[in-house]
């Protein structure tokens, strides 16, 4: 028994089998991401002012990243091209560079920018105590430059111990610029470049603290969106090498040899499937790095 | 026409034309068991799916006990129940956190691996290829993947009882910040856990729906039979397409809402956790800021599509018996297609009446209150239209009909009892109250169940060559009839006096609840809805009996046909061979030409090539096709 459609077109509806569920898996994955921000969006509506950090992603390495992407979707088309054009050594050439491509995203951003999160450390402060952390936090200055306060301060914890030791009374941050010199106009908007801690020392109490952590998905609605979109984009990365390393693989050369449209087909399948991971690539970059 | 010589080509051709599967018999295992077949997969859903429906109705039966009886030892069996832990039922007596894990346990494998696998993909997956004149499902592999996510998802929560603590307790809508911070510390195993574990197992149940989904449309769009116009689709067939949109695009953000539910309780995320949350006295430390509302809106956007779900292809199996049996075209075939294709949008604009409580401004209880109720106007086309075919037929009372009869007002009364509920000034009172738990159960116990058992007795003969008995089949469908408004019907009472659905003490302890409706109190009408509820299991026993005393002994079916129906199953040969059809079928005209006029027998099947000079005069029959 043979299922029909496989590889040539239906004449009334125009298209082949695989194309249908290509397009009906991406609805899904729309409506799958769709809830995803539209948590984004309620939980950042109903953060108050100065709750939701601003600048703490490292927006040249996004950039890179997004640029990453880009060019693999480039690659994956021209991949497939060849193909059609029954270019077989051309087409594996594309395709190992969007395979490269797709590991340089993925190490890039589990292999540096998350972690560089996790070692980064956030305290905020109970809103009776604000006016206590003045020097760190430049609510005056902010107030008068027509800002939203901050209630946040970051930076390298000397003391990691303290997160767990209930002897220890204060946490001792090596302070982020910001915080070091929270009055300076040149704090007033998130940095482009990283800028990492400085060498200055902030004691912040922790009577006086709301909730601290490092910088994981459980330090406040912002990293708990951002890891956990990011994460599930990261899985539709993977997901996608994998497929494309098979279309590498001797048994997807045997199909060539037998059938090369149907290699096209499925080629052209996962490539869909990779311009949509782009896609939400191309909303969280804004959504998290810049706005 | 060009489909035609399309597959024309592919049946007269070596059908291994790169003669890589040489033709050989499977084994066992890859026959029955990982079996890609799409009428193994759709049995296979069906037999998981009906034993998970008897388990759910079996936890509903130990509820009622509690709710007769409250706090009094369940005789005999109390004392076996121990095996769900020492947490359960010490000395045969439930307690209140195991009755808990019981009623949350009751919709979820009810709803989710009970009517969903039989309804959907049981029925879906056996009927839809052959009615469509397809040899399989376009993707053949994918649909076993379906099936094993499923099983795989259900065994999981089955494995969930066990664990300590025992099952899910916070009912089968998870209201957060409640299951989140339960069946946590303590004796908790941070991932075995009962809740946990209920949001790992329903991810591997949306990607098995996904993945059915997926594969159904593409099977609807792609694999029509050649001649076999959308319009010359059967009603069944249009309510699985619908029902598959449903599922497709209203899973996934409740998929979304599990995963970061499951952040909140595995990496202790904030999502769906306000600041400033005291439990048991202590300030939670987490960093608060998140929305329990969020949560309740991705939840409902799935849960009203899924309602959608649960009752469309009940529809579906109705309308192809109550046409069959009543000798009659269906009455309004356009309108039906439409009437589901405006449900099925409709059904994603409706949500937040789940929601009345939550004081939505006025402006949105507005817009939901009226998108709520125009979506009563495609049901009610339907059920018309149902109701009208029934007029002037030669009706035969066949089990399946009897069922399908049956389903048309039980389904009138769960859509009528919504109409209240859907104006939020009348639900603020009657929210969360048993007559909520009637209003649905209406609709989907003999309502849609009763579809499904219609659907099992009609298509029995395609799959196993052999008829259900009629006997016990009546002795099956009266005292289910009886008994389910025996169960129900008093639920709207309970529920007009203010009882609500959650009680564990069935409202015994509660002062109102000696207000008395018809000679009894809220509270005491529980002991005859037990009752009932114990009978309506007895009387699935001739159920299951015939059901499997029938596959070796029924009285083989007389033809392939046995119905005399006019769609394309019933060209197919009974226990259809892998790739169904032994010359694939070409269709003609519509689905339901019974009693043409002029010919000798009061059935046309849709491959039956339309006569020279014959009139053409049912309106789901489109242009002439010669072959
Ligand atoms: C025909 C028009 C219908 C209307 C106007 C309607 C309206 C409503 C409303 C407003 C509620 C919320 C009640 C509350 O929680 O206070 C509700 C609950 C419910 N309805 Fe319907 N409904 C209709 C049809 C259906 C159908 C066809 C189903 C199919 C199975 C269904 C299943 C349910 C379920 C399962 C619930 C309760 C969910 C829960 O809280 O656990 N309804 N209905
Ligand atoms: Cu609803």
């Amino acid at each position: 028994m043979e299922i029909p459609y496989t590889v040539v077109a239906r004449r009334d509806t125009g298209v082949w089998n695989a194309k249908v569920g290509i397009w009906l898996f991406l609805a899904s994955e729309v409506m799958l991401f769709g809830g995803l921000f539209s948590a984004y969006v309620f939980l950042r509506l109903d953060a108050g002012p100065g709750d939701w950090p601003h600048g703490v992603l490292n927006v040249p390495v996004g950039t890179f990243n997004t640029a990453i992407l880009i060019i693999s979707s480039v690659t994956v088309v021209l991949a497939w091209a060849a193909l059609k054009m029954r270019q077989f050594t051309r087409y594996r050439i594309y395709m190992a560079i969007t395979i490269l491509c797709g590991v340089v995203f993925l190490v890039v951003k589990l292999g540096y920018e998350w972690p560089q999160k996790y070692v980064h450390f956030g305290a905020r402060i109970k809103e009776s105590e604000l006016a206590k952390y003045e020097k760190y936090l430049g609510n005056q200055h902010l107030l008068a430059e027509g800002f939203a306060p901050r209630k946040e301060i970051t930076g390298h914890l000397h003391n990691p111990q303290a997160l767990h030791d209930p002897n220890i009374k204060e946490y001792e941050i090596a302070l982020d610029p910001v915080n070091a010199d929270p009055t300076n106009k040149k704090m007033d908007r998130p940095h482009f470049f990283y800028v990492p801690p400085t060498e200055k020392i902030g004691i912040v109490e922790k009577a006086d603290v709301e909730y601290a952590n490092m910088f994981l998905p459980k330090h406040s609605s912002y990293f708990a969106t951002y890891f956990t979109i990011t994460g599930l984009h990261g899985a539709h990365v993977l997901a996608g090498v994998l497929v494309f390393c098979y279309m590498l693989l001797p048994a997807s050369t045997r199909l060539y040899r037998q059938n090369p449209e149907h290699l096209a087909n499925r080629v052209e399948v996962a490539g869909l499937f990779w311009h949509f991971v782009d896609l939400i690539w191309i909303f969280v970059f804004p959504l998290f790095y810049l706005l | 026409m060009d489909t035609t010589t399309h597959v024309g080509a592919h049946a007269a051709h070596d059908p291994h034309p790169h003669g890589e599967h040489p033709h050989h018999e499977l084994g066992f295992w890859r026959k029955y068991i990982f079996s890609t077949d799409h009428k193994v997969i759709g049995i296979q859903y069906g037999l998981c799916g009906l034993v998970f429906l008897f388990l759910g109705f079996s936890l509903m039966m130990m509820m009622r006990w509690q709710l007769a009886y409250p706090g009094q030892a369940l005789p005999v069996i109390g004392k076996i129940l121990n095996v769900f832990g020492p947490g359960s039922m010490p000395d045969g007596k439930m307690t209140p956190e195991f009755y808990n894990s019981l009623g949350a346990m009751h919709g979820t494998i009810m709803i989710f691996l009970g009517i969903v696998p039989v309804a959907f993909a049981a029925f879906g997956n056996f009927v839809v290829p052959l009615q469509i004149g397809a040899p399989d499902m376009t993707f053949p592999k994918i649909n076993a993947a379906s099936f094993w996510a499923f099983f795989v998802g259900g065994m999981i929560m089955l494995f969930s009882f066990f664990v300590p603590g025992g099952a899910a307790k916070t009912g089968w809508t998870a209201y957060t910040p409640l299951s989140i911070i339960t069946d946590q510390g303590g004796t908790y195993d941070p991932v075995f856990n009962g809740q946990t574990l209920w949001l790992i197992a329903f991810i591997f149940l949306i990607t098995s729906s996904l993945l059915g989904a997926v594969n159904f449309i593409s099977t609807i769009i792609q694999l029509r039979a050649p001649g076999l116009t959308w319009m010359r689709l059967p009603f069944f067939v249009w309510a699985q397409f619908v029902t598959a949109f449903l599922l497709l695009l209203a899973f996934p953000p409740l998929e979304s809402a599990l995963i970061m539910q499951l952040m909140d309780r595995l990496a202790g995320t904030s999502f769906f956790l306000p600041s400033g949350l005291v439990v048991n006295g202590t300030p939670l430390h987490v960093s608060g800021g998140g929305s329990p509302l969020l949560w309740q809106h991705l939840f409902w956007f799935l849960g009203h599509p899924e309602v959608y779900v649960l009752i469309l292809p009940a529809m579906g199996i109705v309308a192809e018996i109550i046409a069959n049996n009543s000798r009659k075209p269906l009455w309004g075939y356009k309108s039906l297609v439409f009437a589901a294709l405006v449900l099925g949008f409709l059904s994603f604009i409706v949500w937040a009446h789940h929601m009345w409580l939550t004081g939505m401004g006025t402006a949105v209880s507005a817009f939901f209150q009226t998108t709520t109720l125009i979506i009563s106007i495609p049901s009610v086309i339907i059920l018309s239209a149902f109701f009208i075919s029934l007029w002037g037929g030669s009706i035969r009372f066949t089990v399946p009909m009897l069922f399908a009869t049956a389903f048309l007002p039980m389904f009138g009364i769960g859509g009528l009892t919504g109409i209240p509920l859907a104006f939020n000034s009348a639900d603020l009172y009657l929210h969360d109250t048993y007559y909520v738990i009637a209003h649905f159960h209406y609709i989907v116990a003999p309502g849609t169940i009763f579809g499904l058992f219609a659907g099992i007795y009609y298509w029995y003969p395609k799959a196993t060559g052999r008829m259900m008995n009629e006997f016990w089949g009546k002795v099956h469908f009266w005292p289910s009839f009886i008994c389910m408004n025996l169960i129900f019907l008093p639920m709207f009472l309970q529920g007009m006096l203010g009882m609500h659905r959650r009680w564990y003490d069935g409202g015994q302890g509660w002062t109102l609840a000696g207000d008395k409706v018809w000679g009894l109190s809220g509270f005491q009408w529980n002991q005859p809805i037990s009752i009932a509820a114990w009978c309506m299991g007895l009387a699935q026993i001739p159920f299951i009996i015939n059901f499997f005393w029938s596959m070796r002994h029924g009285k083989k079916a007389v033809s392939d046909n046995p119905w005399e129906a006019t769609t394309l199953e019933w060209t197919a040969p009974n226990m259809p061979p892998h790739g169904n059809f032994v010359t694939p079928p070409v269709a003609y005209r519509g689905p339901y030409e019974y009693s043409l006029p002029g010919r000798d027998r009061d059935f046309t099947m849709q491959n039956e090539p339309i006569e020279p000079g014959e009139q053409v005069h049912h309106p789901s029959t489109e242009p002439v096709l010669h072959a």
